[in-house]
């Protein structure tokens, strides 16, 4: 089992060393936009998941509208932005291109992106469609829309169901777990119930040796969360009733200087402090935390709904999910992430861009995508369409949906300066994570993101 | 030489325009890869300039910045520590290995095996050893493990990181390395060892008499190469800890990246890069008239 999950990883690794060494030139080759009578518009994306999807969708709109072609590049996360970005200033943008909450505030207000009210309003397109607050995130400041909502995305607890019965927890129980920042509640007692060291000892038995630790109760990202820990805080931090800002969208005052925040990262470290949790340099030191979960090394795993097929992906391993625990505010929390598509404002193709991101928004391309079963369309027909293919692949996505259904969800922080506010939270967080710095340290971190809006 | 000084000089101004036919393409290539691009950085260093927007003139206050800027010292700092530890240990093995071709073996196959890691993408030898040194499912670690020694977390640990990634490029650029400081063996006339044997002169003795002052001039070149080279670390980092953790491995061209790419300060980054431009630049000078590159005690 190891051993399949490093060749994986390998194979993996390569494919995506080949991904970098291509992706440099790509972006300026398919950026230019061509003017011939039958017209093409470009088309970006980046998880490479979904491809095969929005190439059925592409199929079915150029059907549809014959004069139109949508050429699709697919780039890795990191090279899309900075491919994007060059693109953006060197005026060869795609057409059109998925965008994301935590970029499009500066691409809005830097006005490269088409405010899309005069098309809507001219179609008479519905905004209304997609589920409650996905329309609006696309709202910028200044009362403009940017996009139209295509999937979104929630976070939940993965767990190894084979770890769970060794340890005497049922199912049942994980979707009932409460937790509070003083001594974890009952989540906690689970994560330690599930923690287990060489001698066979569980973490919460006499004699456990936190310093040999065989399987970690609880997985950590090998990602930086920053300022927003979409999959590995937030979570609890939210089920407080603390909020990352002022308000959200468009605040201007963060609140990591709130007790309720601190009080959070402090019992989530200390979970590293007791051995239910590895230390920051193991979660970085090469692994990702999905593989690490797979190769068995963790019991139960917080990641967002995208890596779904991922960690239900490994060989041997009897996966189950439950929703994020019940918080000191009485109710759960998770980030509620939604994606939408945006048209590039240098565009010489806008109207058939709109056609296409009207398309994308509409009910037939989303049941397209959600009957390949990889993301949640935004469209709650077309979620019905993913629920039952997911389903049908032994996947309950409840424990994602449950809280949109309870209303528990939290708007991801939308703001200005998002990058500036990474810079400084990544290693103030880091630094509290590795035990160089304590939670209050985080005061003077908020200073200076505050700092920033000034 | 005395005859070319009596050539008639029409001669040589007639020469001038097929030499500049064959200096053109280099030309245009440093031009506009080179100079231009050096120019606009210089430029842009004192404008503020988001990408997106137009550059906007503001004079000398991205320079107090930088000199201000705790990250930039930090990462200057980094990058020396990973500059000391990789080019330290990178050259004292290269020519190690450069003395031992030299003297026991000619064999193209051994030398074709040494520059094998330098054939290899930086960025796939970086995600190889990143897998290999995992503290929980890395092969190293596990090899570890049978031996006795618990595991380490190379990349994860803010002490262990930048040696590690220094070690990871030694291990790559030390045959490359090995072969150029060879080149530079190869000029020392064989007589002189053959003149020392004869004394009887052992060859540790040899290395410290003949071969390495001999050297001097190839080895100078070597190092201001290396060395500017290993200030350009980038890749190594960029594909594994991403300047973490904390900022134990955020390197000065991470960082400029950083600015530039994530955070649209264009103009903040480029006065980085003039700083780092006069930093390497005074170290190149220094290093080669220190080790009079220039000179050679052959003559």
């Amino acid at each position: 089992m190891r051993r399949t999950t490093r060749l994986t990883a390998v194979a993996t690794i390569l494919s995506l060393a080949l991904a970098g060494c291509g992706g440099g030139d790509d972006p300026a080759e398919s950026g230019g936009g061509t003017a011939a009578a039958p017209t093409e518009i470009s088309y970006w994306l980046w998880d490479s998941n979904q491809l095969p999807a929005y190439q059925a969708c592409a199929d079915a709109f150029h059907a549809a509208n014959p004069a139109v072609t949508v050429k699709i590049s697919q780039f890795g996360w990191a090279d899309y932005w900075t491919g994007l970005t060059t693109n953006l200033v060197s005026g060869t943008a795609p057409d059109v291109f998925t965008n994301h909450l935590n970029y499009y505030p500066e691409f809005a207000g830097k006005q490269q992106i088409q405010p899309l009210d005069d098309f809507i309003a001219a179609d008479g397109t519905r905004t209304d469609v997609y589920a409650p607050g996905l329309a609006d995130l696309w709202v910028s400041a200044d009362g403009k829309r940017y996009g139209l909502p295509k999937d979104f995305d929630t976070i939940a607890v993965f767990y190894n169901k084979k770890m769970l019965a060794d340890a005497g927890v049922t199912e049942e129980q994980m979707k009932t777990l409460t937790w509070n920042p003083t001594d974890g509640g009952t989540y906690e007692d689970v994560i330690a119930r599930l923690t287990v060291d060489e001698n066979g000892k569980r973490g919460d038995e006499e004699g456990f040796d936190k310093s040999k630790v065989e399987v970690y109760g609880l997985g950590l990202d090998e990602n930086n969360g920053a300022g927003v820990g979409q999959q590995m805080w937030s979570m609890y931090a939210l089920s407080t009733g603390w909020q990352f800002t002022d308000k959200n969208p468009w605040g201007t005052s963060f609140k990591y200087d709130d007790p309720r925040f601190q009080e959070t990262v402090a019992w989530w470290r200390g979970l590293i402090e007791k051995g239910y949790m590895p230390s920051l340099a193991i979660a970085r030191s090469g692994t990702s935390v999905n593989d690490g979960f797979g190769a068995g090394r963790y019991a139960l795993s917080t990641n967002g709904s995208w890596m779904i097929n991922t960690y239900y992906g490994y060989d041997g391993v009897e996966v189950g999910t439950a929703p994020t625990p019940i918080g000191p505010s009485g109710k759960r929390a998770t980030i509620y992430n939604g994606l939408a598509d945006s048209i590039y404002a240098g565009s010489e193709h806008k109207d058939q861009a709109w056609q296409w991101v009207k398309y994308l928004a509409s009910a037939d391309c989303q049941k397209t995508v959600g009957d390949k079963a990889v993301v949640f369309p935004a469209i709650p027909e077309a979620l019905t369409v993913a629920e039952q293919k997911f389903a049908a692949k032994g996947v309950d996505i409840s424990a994602f949906t449950v809280q949109i259904h309870e209303n528990t969800t939290s708007l991801y922080p939308i703001t200005d300066h998002a990058s500036d506010v990474s810079a400084v939270m990544s290693p103030a967080m880091d630094a509290v994570l590795s035990f160089e710095a304590e939670p209050s340290s985080l005061t003077k971190a908020n200073e200076e993101v505050n700092a920033l809006f000034q | 030489m005395k005859t070319s000084t009596l050539r008639p000089l029409g001669r040589r101004a007639g020469d001038l325009p097929v030499a500049m036919v064959f200096l053109l393409p280099a030309a245009v290539g440093f031009a506009v890869f080179y100079l231009w691009p050096t120019l606009r950085t210089m430029y842009l260093s004192f404008t503020e300039y988001s990408l997106l927007a137009p550059p906007e003139w503001i004079g000398v206050e991205n320079y107090q910045k930088v000199f201000g800027d705790r990250l930039f010292w930090n990462s200057l700092q980094v990058t020396v520590e990973y500059v000391v530890i990789n080019i330290g240990i990178q050259t004292v093995v290269a020519l190690g290995m450069a003395v031992l071709m030299h003297r026991l073996t000619r064999s193209g196959l051994i030398r074709g095996v040494l520059l094998l890691p330098y054939l290899v993408a930086n960025v796939v030898v970086a995600l190889i050893w990143y897998t290999m040194l995992d503290a929980q499912l890395g092969i190293v670690n596990q090899a570890l493990e049978w031996i006795g020694v618990d595991p380490v977390a190379f990349f994860g640990e803010t002490s262990t990181a930048i040696p590690t990634i220094a070690l990871v490029n030694v291990w790559r650029h030390v045959g490359y390395t090995a072969l150029l400081i060879f080149a530079g063996l190869q000029a020392i006339p064989k007589t002189f060892y053959e003149a020392a044997q004869t004394d009887g002169a052992s060859e540790i003795r040899m290395f410290w008499r003949i071969t390495l002052p001999l050297l001097r001039p190839a080895l100078a070149l070597v190092l201001v190469l290396t060395i500017i080279g290993s200030f350009q670390i980038f890749d190594t980092v960029a594909v594994t800890t991403k300047g973490g953790p904390v900022n134990a491995t955020r390197v000065i061209y991470y960082y400029i990246y950083e600015q530039a790419f994530q955070r649209f300060n264009f103009g903040y980054a480029a006065a980085v890069c003039v700083a780092l431009f006069a930093i390497l630049a005074t170290l190149a000078l220094m290093q080669l008239k220190l080790l009079r590159a220039g000179e050679t005690d052959l003559d």
